[in-house]
């Protein structure tokens, strides 16, 4: 329902803006359109989880949350600022957009680590090269939360000598050190030998319970269950729908997604 | 006509030992312009900007389009028709340079694209620059991938130093002539040059292998 502008002045003072705010978001490659009007919003301490069938454009949706594609129509915010400024110069907008970035934390499926860097200084870069933190903090800050994700003893090894989940926990390590209002997680196990899946969900599992913002996208219906507030059922590129966890698992609305959760539920 | 005259190639060892340094010196000097062109022109190659992508694909092609003779010659003795005189050594360094960075571009930009697209898009997403992530996760991968082909390019530069004999600068092959003006015997002369240019351009071979696996190393890949 539309609101008046008194209304929405009103409602601003008392409601911290959502986290993430996207509004009908579309993005086309060419002549193929991958999202066909998102509109979404997370608050502080969410953790939505997007499921969906490949090619319905989930990964295209967190793309375009931190602006690494950029969206053919539509905006995003984060915490009420949006990631476009369409007056600003195209040096204002690029510098606009890494400080943007850098609130907004991603993990990739192929976790991405910089090969050339040790564990430590993969952390560290971020800190270093875009928050401008000292060296000595910088190695202080990036150990201590190594530590927290069990790899204290991995410091100085670089990610070809690591398995793929301590690579990963390093990702998110990396990640996670800029503080960043919102984590975005593509597919974070999607890549890993089955044995190596849970202690990286156990890592996001932690996240969530200490309150992180999250958009996940996985296909771990599991964690799904237990960690999201949210689930969102995307397909073709539109919600398909939204509920809660149990709504969805256990009475989905949509033939769709009772047809995409019947496969995925059998194997 | 007697045999092979070692004695002869003994005697005018000084002025080989003189060519050879300036080979080495238009060698690297030259290397210098063209990594600096090179890496430059590979940029601009890959440029969201229109202009700056035809600029350097022009380049490109009118360097790897026309003879190496060509070019130095236009430096040599075109420029001065626009007004600019170039000593010989000057104008040596700066054919040169132009006409090797253009192909260091080609391959700087395979080794630039060579790096995987998700390591650009992790440093994007920490917030970093584009000039940040090409500097400091970018050109570190590539580099690795661009020695053996670069030591290549730096092989062909050596030899090419030869063509500077043409504009009478005193590198190896001008110093051989010479000495077969006076001598009336190319075979000596040309051989120890041969074994020259062989020699230097083993030393960059070597240099490369051992540049290659200091790089694995200190990017923890051995």
């Amino acid at each position: 329902m539309a609101r008046t502008m008194a209304e929405e002045v009103a409602r601003a003072r008392v409601m911290p803006p959502p986290v993430v705010r996207i509004k009908d978001l579309r993005k086309s490659f060419g002549e193929l359109e991958v999202l066909r009007g998102i509109n979404l919003e997370i608050e502080a301490g969410e953790t939505l989880v997007v499921i969906g069938p490949s090619g319905s454009g989930k990964s295209t949706l967190l793309r375009c949350t931190n602006y690494l594609e950029t969206p053919t129509f539509g905006s995003v915010e984060v915490e009420g600022v949006p990631f476009a400024l369409p007056k600003a110069s195209r040096r204002a907008q690029e510098r606009h957009l890494n400080k943007m970035r850098a609130q907004v934390g991603m993990v990739f499926q192929r976790f991405n680590l910089f090969p050339h860097k040790t564990a430590l200084t993969n952390v560290m870069e971020g800190l270093l090269v875009v928050r401008g933190m000292n060296r000595a903090e910088a190695e202080e800050r990036a150990t201590a939360m190594l530590e927290l994700v069990g790899l204290s003893d991995k410091l100085h090894t670089y990610p070809a000598q690591l398995s793929g989940g301590q690579q990963q926990r390093v990702a998110i390590t990396r990640a996670l050190v800029m503080e960043p209002k919102v984590m975005l997680f593509d597919e974070a196990t999607s890549a890993l030998d089955p044995e190596l899946i849970e202690e990286v969900l156990a890592v996001m599992r932690k996240l969530a319970n200490d309150g992180l913002t999250m958009i996940v996208v996985t296909h771990e219906m599991e964690f799904a269950r237990d960690v999201a507030r949210q689930v969102m059922f995307m397909d073709d590129g539109v919600i398909v729908e939204q509920a809660t966890p149990e709504e969805m698992f256990s009475s989905p609305q949509h033939e769709r997604t009772k047809l995409f959760l019947k496969k995925i539920l059998r194997s | 006509m007697s045999g092979f005259d070692f004695a002869l190639i003994v005697e005018y060892l000084p002025d080989f030992w003189r060519g050879a340094r300036a080979t080495i010196f238009y060698s690297l000097t030259s290397l210098g312009l063209a990594v600096a062109i090179g890496l430059v022109m590979a940029l601009c190659r890959m440029s969201q900007f229109v202009l700056l992508r035809l600029m350097a694909r022009g380049y490109i092609d009118a360097i790897r389009g026309t003879p190496a003779l060509i070019q130095i010659f236009f430096v040599y003795f075109g420029l001065p028709m626009f007004g600019l005189n170039l000593s010989a050594p000057t104008a040596a360094v700066i054919a040169l340079g132009i006409n090797s960075g253009g192909y260091l571009a080609e391959i700087f930009r395979a080794g630039i694209m060579g790096v995987d697209s998700g390591q650009t898009e992790a440093g994007r997403s920490l917030g970093m620059s584009y000039g940040k992530t090409m500097w400091r996760i970018t050109l570190p991968q590539a580099a690795l991938l661009v020695v053996p082909p670069a030591a290549g390019e730096f092989t062909n530069l050596v030899k090419g130093t030869s063509l500077l004999s043409t504009i009478s600068v005193s590198e190896l092959t001008r110093v051989a002539q010479q000495i077969v003006g006076v001598t009336f015997r190319p075979i000596e002369a040309y051989v120890a040059i041969g074994v020259v240019y062989y020699c230097l351009n083993a030393i960059i071979a070597q240099g490369a292998v051992w540049l290659e696996r200091w790089l694995r190393k200190s990017q923890g890949l051995e």
